[in-house]
């Protein structure tokens, strides 16, 4: 398996392991408070909407010539990983705050304590309608990385599989914890997948754009060292500047 | 039209994110590359400092 490979199986898989993390503590928080049967439902109708989008997707991508295919993944994994690594960024030096999946499962149990009951098709209709839309929109970021890793290296069913099998860690890890999963170090595991998406965006998009890399696929190497240096000295520097400008006194 | 407008700012804020700024420069450099390279200048080295500067002008700002 080539360097290029691993990466995209580490990258789907953190992707979506960071995602279901997210989708699994809104599910929680309905489920627990209004029972089992509606947001299971949801979760159901939201992963075929998913599983339909990458089946429909993915062989499409593949009649795109390599060139342009390349050049608008790189784009769009250049403007997804940028905003994951600026969230990382701005979370690991403390200018914004950390997220907790405690807080955020007591929040979507105490909203879902408050709503009202609304049956329709035999179903709690806010429960499966929560469901459905939290795991559909984590979900679909997810969807985009695993499109768009896999059809740009050739390699769409190394990336679903390694999406799927992050659905089937966080799942089975939530069965077992009965709750959400607040130890996962998410904010890292963002860092890590903010800087291969934006540096396989890198990579693909000069490609695409008909740059030949000196080195071929070692520039990925070389490029992903640059970004995560760069990010290190950001986090520093911000980390710096944040306790330069907290007044005289202050704890940390 | 209510919906339409939802539609659009769903995908603005999936694509785009909290600063336009970052996908502006990232265009304008991916637009520079695909210029340079097609006129005989092997430019494997703006995205990577275009996409450095950029970040580092987003967080800055962000952090102000």
């Amino acid at each position: 398996m080539s360097t290029s490979s691993v990466l995209v199986l580490l990258g789907a898989f953190s992707a979506s392991a960071v995602e279901m993390v997210e989708a699994l503590t809104i599910v929680l928080g309905v489920g627990v408070v209004r029972g089992w049967r509606s947001p299971l439902i949801g979760v159901g109708a939201a992963t075929i909407v998913l599983a339909a989008l990458v089946a429909a997707l993915g062989p499409a991508l593949g009649s795109v010539p390599i060139g342009t295919l390349r050049f608008v993944v790189g784009a769009l994994l250049l403007a997804f990983g940028m905003q994951w690594l600026r969230k990382a960024i701005l979370r690991s030096s403390g200018y914004t705050s950390m997220r907790d999946e405690d807080e955020a499962f007591r929040r979507e149990r105490a909203e879902a304590a408050s709503a009202p009951s609304e049956r329709k098709a035999g179903l709690d209709w806010y429960a499966f309608t929560v469901a459905f839309k939290g795991v559909l929109l984590e979900g679909l970021e997810v969807v985009f990385i695993v499109i768009s890793f896999g059809s740009a290296q050739g390699r769409l069913g190394l990336a679903a599989a390694g999406a799927a099998a992050a659905v089937v860690h966080v799942t089975a890890a939530g069965v077992l914890v009965r709750g959400p999963l607040e130890r996962v170090p998410e904010t890292a595991i963002k860092f890590a997948v903010g800087l291969l998406l934006t540096s396989f965006g890198c990579f693909w998009g000069a490609e695409g754009a008909g740059v030949d890399w000196p080195g071929d696929e070692l520039s990925l190497l070389a490029v992903l060292g640059f970004l995560g240096a760069l990010s290190f000295v950001l986090v520093r520097l911000l980390r710096r500047q944040r306790l330069a400008l907290r007044p005289s006194g202050a704890e940390a | 039209m209510r919906y339409l407008r939802a539609f659009a700012l769903f995908w603005w804020d999936f694509i785009v994110g909290d600063d336009w700024r970052v996908a502006a420069g990232l265009a304008l450099a991916l637009g520079l590359t695909y210029l340079l390279t097609h006129n005989g200048v092997n430019a494997w080295w703006l995205l990577p400092l275009a996409v450095g500067t950029v970040l580092a002008g987003s967080v800055w700002r962000a952090a102000r």
